[in-house]
């Protein structure tokens, strides 16, 4: 099984040199930290940023310089800074090639949910539904199930969805699966997972290849 | 044109209960922090604010919850703000959640006269109940309008006589919009310098656009989330 940094290590290897990528709150910005050897991606972080560097040391935190998660951070060198409508214009343009963000749903064709629990929390939406009407290429990082053991990986959504039939990928802490043609496809299993165990904790239709590769870390 | 009124009180005659106002920034940073707390001493009441978020418990738009002078919020996220939150479950709050990109081109197209746009953000969502759908290239896009409001404050770093302001970094944010969208827009700064100061190849947001501007008298800038590394 795999930790939070797992998961993001193994969303890391989807990366591809060139591309501008917007991560997330949460796992999705701990991808940062695997790009792999050789290639080069920028960060776009939604505020208004496009080259995002690692967090400032200490003493050097800058009120006026943040990411989408309101945290301090630098910039690297050629970064430059827009407003939101320039912002959401390379997000709904498709200039920016990988979204990663984190989902508290997914069903099998593709939708999300991430931004309400009705009656209970209700934190909004940010930029994740725009995010996810436009880009081609989204990966949802998330646990396979909730703290009461329920699948969130689901044949349909039951909260109030982010975007609908947009999911192309999905990195747990038990698998990477695919979706398409209407249902997930178990393409890798985490280090130590049973396929049986991903079959078990999986709600929505899966399609289970004979061979399931484990993820190489 | 001289745009200076004198200090933030000068700033924000005219507003008055039951108006419209949007307030630039992301979280807390670049929010109009010395008009923010005008307002509190005003004491303005039945506000309807546009803005991207509602700051936190106690700062930034946070500060006019505690004390409820607004009655309908504008927003796309409004998490990290307990009282926000229990206002808004309690039907307190009228509240009006939105995608953040459409948020952003709504004001745009509110300050640049375009009434309404397709997008597919929200499409298949809450958001979209009740807005036209059509389809372009094969994607379904709905129809959101543009929004405007009767006063606009922005926060710059660099500010003219002339009106013209110069963002820093990501401070920028909705402010230049929101800037656009105003019958009346008010720019607080933190360095107000003579015109011809400012390099005119380097202005954000061209003077037309504001009609009051003045330095702030302080700047606390606070920071929401403190993430530093090791040296």
């Amino acid at each position: 099984m795999l930790d939070k940094t797992g998961i993001a290590k193994r969303i890391a290897q989807e990366l591809q040199d060139g591309w501008y990528v917007n991560l997330g709150i949460g796992i999705p910005t701990l991808v940062a930290n695997y790009i792999p050897e050789g290639i080069e991606v920028e960060f776009q972080s939604e505020n208004g940023v496009l080259g995002m560097g690692p967090f400032p040391f200490e003493g050097e935190e800058d009120a006026d310089l943040i990411n989408a998660g309101k945290q301090t951070i630098t910039v690297r060198e050629g970064a430059s800074f827009f407003d939101s409508a320039t912002s959401f214009a390379m997000i709904r343009g498709q200039h920016v090639q990988l979204t990663v963000l984190g989902a508290m749903e997914v069903s099998q064709n593709g939708d999300i949910a991430n931004w309400k629990i009705p009656g209970k929390m209700v934190k909004g939406m940010g930029g994740a539904m725009d995010l996810v009407a436009s880009a081609d290429n989204i990966i949802v990082a998330m646990m396979h199930s909730n703290k009461a053991g329920e699948s969130k990986i689901l044949k349909e959504c039951t909260l109030p969805l982010t975007g609908v039939g947009c999911v192309k990928k999905v990195v747990t802490e038990l698998a990477v699966l695919e979706i398409k043609d209407g249902k997930f496809h178990l393409i890798e299993r985490a280090p130590g997972v049973s396929v049986e165990e991903i079959i078990a904790k999986t709600e929505g239709d899966l399609v289970v290849p004979e061979f399931v590769p484990e993820m190489q870390l | 044109m001289n745009k200076v009124v004198k200090n933030v009180e000068e700033a924000l005659v005219g507003i008055e209960d039951r108006m419209t106002l949007m307030i630039g920034g992301f979280g807390l940073c670049g929010i109009p922090e010395n008009s923010i707390a005008e307002l509190v001493k005003k004491g303005t009441k039945n506000l309807t604010c546009i803005s991207n978020n509602a700051g936190v418990d106690d700062f930034g738009l946070g500060l006019l919850l505690q004390t409820k002078q607004i009655k309908k919020m504008i927003s796309s996220y409004v998490g990290e703000n307990d009282e926000f939150e229990r206002q808004m479950l309690s039907g307190e709050l009228e509240v009006d959640l939105i995608p953040q990109g459409s948020l952003a081109e709504r004001c745009r197209a509110g300050g640049a006269g375009i009434p309404a746009f397709f997008t597919p953000a929200g499409y298949g969502t809450e958001v979209a109940e009740g807005k036209e759908v059509r389809i372009y290239n094969g994607k379904p896009h709905i129809l959101e309008e543009a929004l405007t409001a009767d006063f606009a404050i922005v926060k710059a770093w660099k500010g003219d006589t002339e009106g013209n302001l110069v963002f820093k970094a990501t401070a920028m944010n909705f402010n230049p919009m929101m800037a656009m969208a105003g019958k009346i827009t008010i720019a607080e700064v933190e360095e107000l310098v003579p015109a011809g100061q400012l390099d005119p190849n380097h202005i954000h947001t061209p003077g037309i656009f504001v009609q009051r501007i003045f330095q702030g008298e302080k700047f606390e800038k606070r920071i929401e989330q403190r993430t530093v590394r090791k040296r």
